[in-house]
């Protein structure tokens, strides 16, 4: 009556045997050593093995030598998918530690939750998704900016919950701090502009207009170029990592629960602490780009100090700084405005957190790139 | 003590994009209760608090604040009734640049016109009342999670809450200040008058404190109790028996 079916082969520590028992029942039979690192059989494979008729399995392991969770985990597998196929598991045939364990594992019922975002998709679904989403996100955007107004006029009108000393601490924050970085960076982006025109210029013979080319190239563009990138990847991530932490401790929701606007409060200073400050940090920068454009047209290309600074002043006409004074605030708004969003959006764990810094300083050097453009076409077709 | 409704959810569905938190949830609260929220992690005990406060609107239902609707308010209405509520969350969360007695102080500065010194007798009372005394210059950050989660409970109280939501005020906290929060509770329930929600594990004050329950189920995502915490304990559904015997009945 017995049919002994070996599943495993050859010379495995493990072995596995199938005995059908009479109708519909079915014994595995366990020996050997049953660990993780035995090549362990897969219970997958044992499914196609169990005909349609079986109605109920037991199990004998009195040759089972030594296991570990390897063991279990293969029976719990099995005993998930006979019990979508109605297939009576009968358990008194394992070891007792093994069924302690797979009553644990069965202790809590698996849940099924709908709606979860499962598994990879393929790139075309992705660049859909991230389509949508960004077409999505433009009503909250707008939302946001529409709240930002609000709070301005109620900052006008003096009726906003705001406090002056954060509003200092921002500032400083966002200013003097900033200096050391701007100056690194501004100073050598003054050096290749130098660099550049001296080349450029050799060619005619006038690199005393070296001093034309930086002086207006930092005023006018790169100075308030360079800080707004700056500010995004400084300021800008840190809004949204100080807001989105706020986020995640409930911070913000107990602003909401008390009546206080969190805009007003936590938005409003660091919006305008970006904006009265990038004027200053983009004058600051185009002071040190062209200190740079002086110290090498002095040491390298022979033009004398005098020469450059008349040179300089010539060149620079108020309009230049009123381009790119507006130009900076206009970055800094940027700046502000995408932190915040991106902070106030923020989810509700750590991993968020840092998603809303780095989406911070994306939409940021987006938003700075579009309105650089635009201004640039604009300043043009008004002939400043 | 009277039994008046103070606050009733009205076959309340939360969710979540597609995913049901929970659905269906019909409570009365009366005033002068302590209702206790239970149900293992992850059942949706915060997520139905926050659509009592007001923080995230139900996908279906609604709740009525002494018979008025909150959510099919308008702002205003919904502004004016959120004034009545107090709320300590999880975490304490305390804005972090603030010290401990601006936090308190905050609302009282917001919404009444007491003069300074008044207000910082006030701070300093209610900073006492949860055992944080001479803590008023603290950063949130100088203080540990349980310190955190009572100065939390000061700030929610500051303005004397006719309901006061409490979510996890004993988690992480030693027995004697846990007792201690729970004899406070009590104490703002009779010297207030308060109406009181409280998200909880603790059994001990469940059993202390709890007049009132609802006992949240995260497989079937629905409540499958509600009453007196003591009584669900002799002769309440099963799951709610184990529940409040950590699974030895
Ligand atoms: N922001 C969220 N987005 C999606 N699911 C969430 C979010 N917050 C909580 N959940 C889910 O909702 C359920 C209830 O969460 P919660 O109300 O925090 O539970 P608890 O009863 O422990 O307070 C959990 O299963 C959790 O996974
Ligand atoms: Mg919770």
């Amino acid at each position: 009556m017995k049919k002994a079916h070996p599943i495993s082969g050859g010379k495995k520590a493990w072995n596995l045997d199938m005995r059908r028992q009479g109708s519909g029942e079915v014994q595995l039979v366990f020996g050997g050593r049953w660990c993780i690192d035995e090549d362990l059989p897969c219970a997958g494979e044992l499914k196609s093995e169990l005909s349609e008729d079986i109605r109920r399995l037991t199990y004998h392991s009195a040759d089972l030598g030594a296991w570990d969770s390897g063991f279990p985990a293969f029976l719990a597998t099995l005993q998930k998918f006979c019990v979508g196929r109605g297939i009576e598991v009968d358990q008194r045939g394992l070891p007792e530690g093994v069924r302690h364990l797979l009553t644990m594992a069965f202790a809590v019922p698996e849940q099924k939750v709908s709606g979860r975002r499962g598994g990879r998709q393929t790139l075309f679904v992705q660049v859909g998704a991230a389509t949508i989403d960004f077409f999505r996100g433009m009503p909250a955007m707008l939302h946001f900016l529409g709240e930002i107004t609000l709070s301005f006029g109620r900052l006008f009108t003096g009726r906003a919950q705001f406090r002056m000393g954060d509003l200092w601490l921002e500032m400083e924050e966002v200013g003097p701090r900033a200096l050391a970085i701007v100056s690194v960076i501004c100073f050598l982006v003054g050096l290749i502009l130098a660099y550049l025109g001296a080349d450029q210029l050799r060619m005619v013979g006038a690199q005393r207009f070296i001093a034309d080319l930086v002086a207006i190239g930092m005023v006018r563009e790169m100075g308030a170029l360079m800080t707004g990138i700056i500010i995004a990847g400084r300021t800008g991530a840190a809004f949204a990592a100080q807001l989105g932490t706020m986020q995640v401790n409930e911070e913000i929701d107990a602003f909401k629960t008390m009546g206080i606007s969190p805009i007003d409060f936590l938005v409003l200073p660091r919006i305008l602490a970006l904006m009265l400050m990038m004027p200053l940090l983009t004058l600051y920068a185009g002071f040190i780009g062209m200190l740079a454009g002086l110290l090498v047209s002095i040491t390298i290309f022979d033009i004398g100090v005098f020469e450059y600074y008349t040179e300089t002043l010539q060149a620079l006409e108020l309009k230049h700084f009123m381009v790119g004074l507006s130009k900076g605030s206009v970055y800094g708004a940027m700046v502000a405005y995408s932190g915040c969003l991106r902070g106030i959006q923020c989810g509700r764990s750590a991993e968020a957190v840092g998603e809303a810094a780095t989406s911070a300083v994306v939409t940021g050097i987006l938003l700075i790139t579009i309105s650089a453009s635009l201004l640039t076409i604009v300043y043009y077709h008004l002939g400043i | 003590m009277e039994k008046e409704p103070h606050i009733k959810i009205h076959n309340l569905t939360m969710t979540y994009g597609d995913f049901i938190v929970q659905h269906d949830i019909n409570c009365v609260i009366n005033k002068g209760d302590i209702f206790v929220i239970m149900g293992g992690n992850g059942c949706g005990k915060t997520t139905l608090m926050r659509a009592l406060v007001g923080l995230q609107r139900p996908a279906a239902g609604t709740v009525f604040y002494s018979g008025e609707d909150f959510w099919n308010g308008t702002p205003e209405e919904q502004a004016r009734l959120k004034r009545r509520l107090g709320i300590m969350f999880q975490g304490g969360a305390l804005w972090s640049s603030l010290t401990l007695a601006e936090n308190v102080a905050l609302p009282l500065h917001e919404y009444t016109g007491l003069p300074p010194g008044r207000i910082d007798e006030i701070v300093s009372f209610k900073l006492a009342l949860v055992g944080l005394a001479g803590f008023e210059e603290f950063y949130p950050v100088e203080l540990s999670g349980g310190m955190k989660k009572r100065a939390g409970l000061a700030r929610a109280i500051a303005l004397d809450p006719e309901i006061l939501v409490i979510d996890e005020p004993s988690s992480g906290l030693d027995p004697l200040t846990a007792r201690r929060l729970d004899d406070l509770i009590l104490e703002l329930r009779d010297s207030l008058g308060a109406t009181i929600v409280v998200v909880t594990h603790e059994l001990a004050s469940i059993l202390n404190i709890g007049s009132s329950s609802v006992y949240l189920d995260s497989e079937t995502r629905t409540m499958i109790a509600t009453g007196n915490p003591r009584e669900a304990l002799k002769s309440g559904e099963a799951k709610v028996r184990r529940f409040l015997t950590r699974g030895e009945a």
